[in-house]
């Protein structure tokens, strides 16, 4: 029988923009800047072409997930911590932020930046303790945090309690309420794919591939560990702020698991490690969500149902896939 | 101050459940002296490194550091102070490339504080000076070697990669744990005068090793260790016509005529 492989080369437009003498011509320079125009771009106009003020609405959620999402990549593929903090990391953000406004008096687009320092030092405090382990525990601890808060907030009545806090200032109008959180996610997006290829970034990747090497070079894990956690706690915070202010309610949902549990989805489809590829998967399945939202209960199902597709017909994830598509040609060679 | 051992590790004793892994062991290094540490399997070797750079902890004992107490200090508080050590098993950082692997021991605090590698140091290209380090170690500087992928290169690499991460922390002492194993007769002929211009650099080396006829031409002064305790210690000559030494390596004349006995 004859057998056949794939083979796959780069394209010639792939090598010759790898070096400096990429700007040596449009043709090039726009293959290398086309990929990440289009994102930028399309982001941008999204507020416009929505067709009614409640897909735009979704568009601010997306975002939301999509900076969860980037910040589990960050935590999972580039330190090698599985966080399952997405909730802590709203609650936390968007409680802080909830307060700050209503009994402080602060304005949005102030509260909003205070909560995210502040949250994300909160969460890295409370995550500090199972820093210096290694395996599932971290995952454990973060999954935790979230399912305690609400229930100390329900029993002790505090925070609001069931009610949550209501009468929090929205944005001063959708616009900008749209355009904050697309810039954030822009800014956060390029922040970390930036980051992880400065010498700290390298550091981070390091204690993900081997701890114990990074010991023996003279570095404290756990404070590494601490920094990335600041990091992608200030995503998480950053995002729970703004949905206080979009929804103009802080309550106990903030701590759902669906915050925790879709970034991880998003993760999977768009393709993991790839940063671009969690902000896509946010953009394809959170409108799916809404979409089958007339479907009642029966909408996990579908959603499970994708998912499960993704997983075994194409687990690498769209944002690999699309990279391969891009940069290879694949074609069928005799052995 | 020059007649003061670099380090000296004194007692030092570690029990994994009931089993006795290190009884007790006791030694100093010199100032730039090579001292090699040889024993059979599971004599504890490994584990005496482990336990002086505290990668794990010690039951009991003390280990000092140009007289300054370091038994208890955290791993990386250690390697700080410039006590390094290359793992038996490579560790590198498999999903970057050669020269970037240099670019974490670079970002530490100790090289951030002796700086000086040509211009390293706070305002330094780690990159370059990634490379710099990885040609004096052997790595060919021309080639495409320090430009690929540490999951694809060879032991004898790995091994020098291992040295290389020491260095870029510019270590008074190193501790090195079978350099030599796993490599070519011509890739250890390769790695002896490098071993001998670090002791020139002034760097004292502690090596555990299981090639002896290479570690007799560095290193002037061995330790054997056996079932974790120390045998004896001395200059190689002495130290492989000890009747204890034999025994520890070959089994005891006794045993060996018992075992032919039963052929």
């Amino acid at each position: 029988m004859e057998q056949r492989r794939k083979e796959r080369i780069d394209r010639g437009i792939k090598v010759r923009t790898d070096g400096l003498y990429a700007v040596m011509s449009w043709r090039e320079l726009s293959y290398l800047t086309m990929p990440r125009m289009v994102l930028i771009v399309g982001l941008l106009i999204l507020p416009f072409v929505m067709p009614s003020m409640y897909w735009q609405r979704v568009i601010s959620i997306v975002c939301i997930y999509a900076l969860l999402a980037v910040s589990f990549d960050l935590l999972a593929h580039f330190v090698g911590l599985v966080s399952l903090g997405g909730a802590l990391f709203i609650g936390v953000g968007g409680y802080l932020s909830a307060i700050m406004n209503t009994s402080f008096g602060f304005p949005p687009l102030l509260a909003i930046p205070i909560a995210t320092i502040a949250g994300a030092g909160i969460c890295t405090l409370l995550l500090l303790p199972c820093l210096p382990l290694r395996g599932v525990y971290f995952a454990i601890v973060s999954l935790m945090y979230p399912l305690a808060m609400r229930r100390v907030i329900e029993a002790l009545d505090i925070l609001g309690g069931t009610d949550g806090i209501m009468g929090i200032d929205s944005f001063p109008n959708r616009w900008i309420e749209q355009y904050f959180v697309i810039l954030m996610v822009l800014l956060f997006l390029f922040g970390v794919r930036r980051l992880v290829n400065l010498d700290l970034g390298l550091v981070l990747r390091a204690v993900k591939d081997n701890d114990q090497a990074v010991r023996a070079s003279g570095m404290s894990i756990t404070f590494y560990k601490a920094v990335a956690v600041f990091i992608s706690s200030a995503m998480g915070c950053l995002g729970g702020a703004c949905i206080v202010h979009i929804y103009m309610w802080s309550g106990m949902s903030l701590f759902a698991l669906d915050f925790s549990i879709l970034p991880i989805a998003a993760t999977v489809i768009g393709g993991a490690g790839t940063l671009v590829g969690p902000v896509l998967g946010c953009l394809i399945l959170v409108p799916v969500s809404e979409l089958l939202r007339e479907f009642g209960t029966l909408r996990i199902v579908f959603y499970s149902l994708i998912l499960v597709g993704f997983i075994v017909f194409r687990s690498e994830g769209i944002m690999v896939y699309g990279q391969r598509k891009y940069h290879q040609i694949e074609r069928w060679v005799k052995v | 101050m020059s007649d003061q051992p670099i380090l000296e590790v004194k007692e030092v004793t570690k029990t994994f459940g009931g089993i006795l892994a290190l009884n007790r062991v006791s030694f100093h290094v010199n100032e730039g002296e090579i001292l090699g540490i040889i024993g059979p399997n599971g004599s504890g070797k490994t584990t005496l490194i482990n336990c002086i750079t505290a990668f794990i902890k010690m039951t009991s004992g003390k280990v000092l550091f140009r007289g300054k107490d370091i038994s208890g200090k955290p791993a990386h508080k250690i390697a700080d102070m410039g006590v390094t050590r290359t793992f038996q098993i490579m560790r590198p950082y498999y999903s970057l490339p050669a020269y970037k692997n240099l670019v974490i021991p670079l970002y530490s605090p100790r090289a951030k504080r002796t700086g000086g590698w040509r211009g390293g140091g706070k305002l330094g290209d780690r990159n370059t000076v990634g490379i710099d380090i990885l040609e004096e170690i052997g790595f060919e500087r021309d080639s495409f070697v320090p430009y690929k992928m540490a999951s694809t290169l060879p032991t004898g690499y790995l091994k020098r990669l291992e040295l290389a991460r020491c260095l870029a922390l510019k270590p008074e002492i190193i501790l090195c744990d079978e350099v030599f194993s796993g490599l070519s007769m011509s890739e250890i002929a390769s790695m002896v005068p490098l071993i001998e211009r670090l002791q020139m650099d002034g760097i004292a080396l502690v090596m555990i090793e299981h090639r002896l006829r290479e570690l007799f031409r560095v290193a002037r002064r061995i330790m054997v260790l056996n079932f974790g305790e120390k045998l004896i210690e001395g200059i190689p000559e002495e130290v492989m016509a000890d009747e204890k030494v034999k025994e520890a390596y070959f089994g005891s004349a006794e045993e060996i005529e018992e075992d032919m006995s039963h052929a």
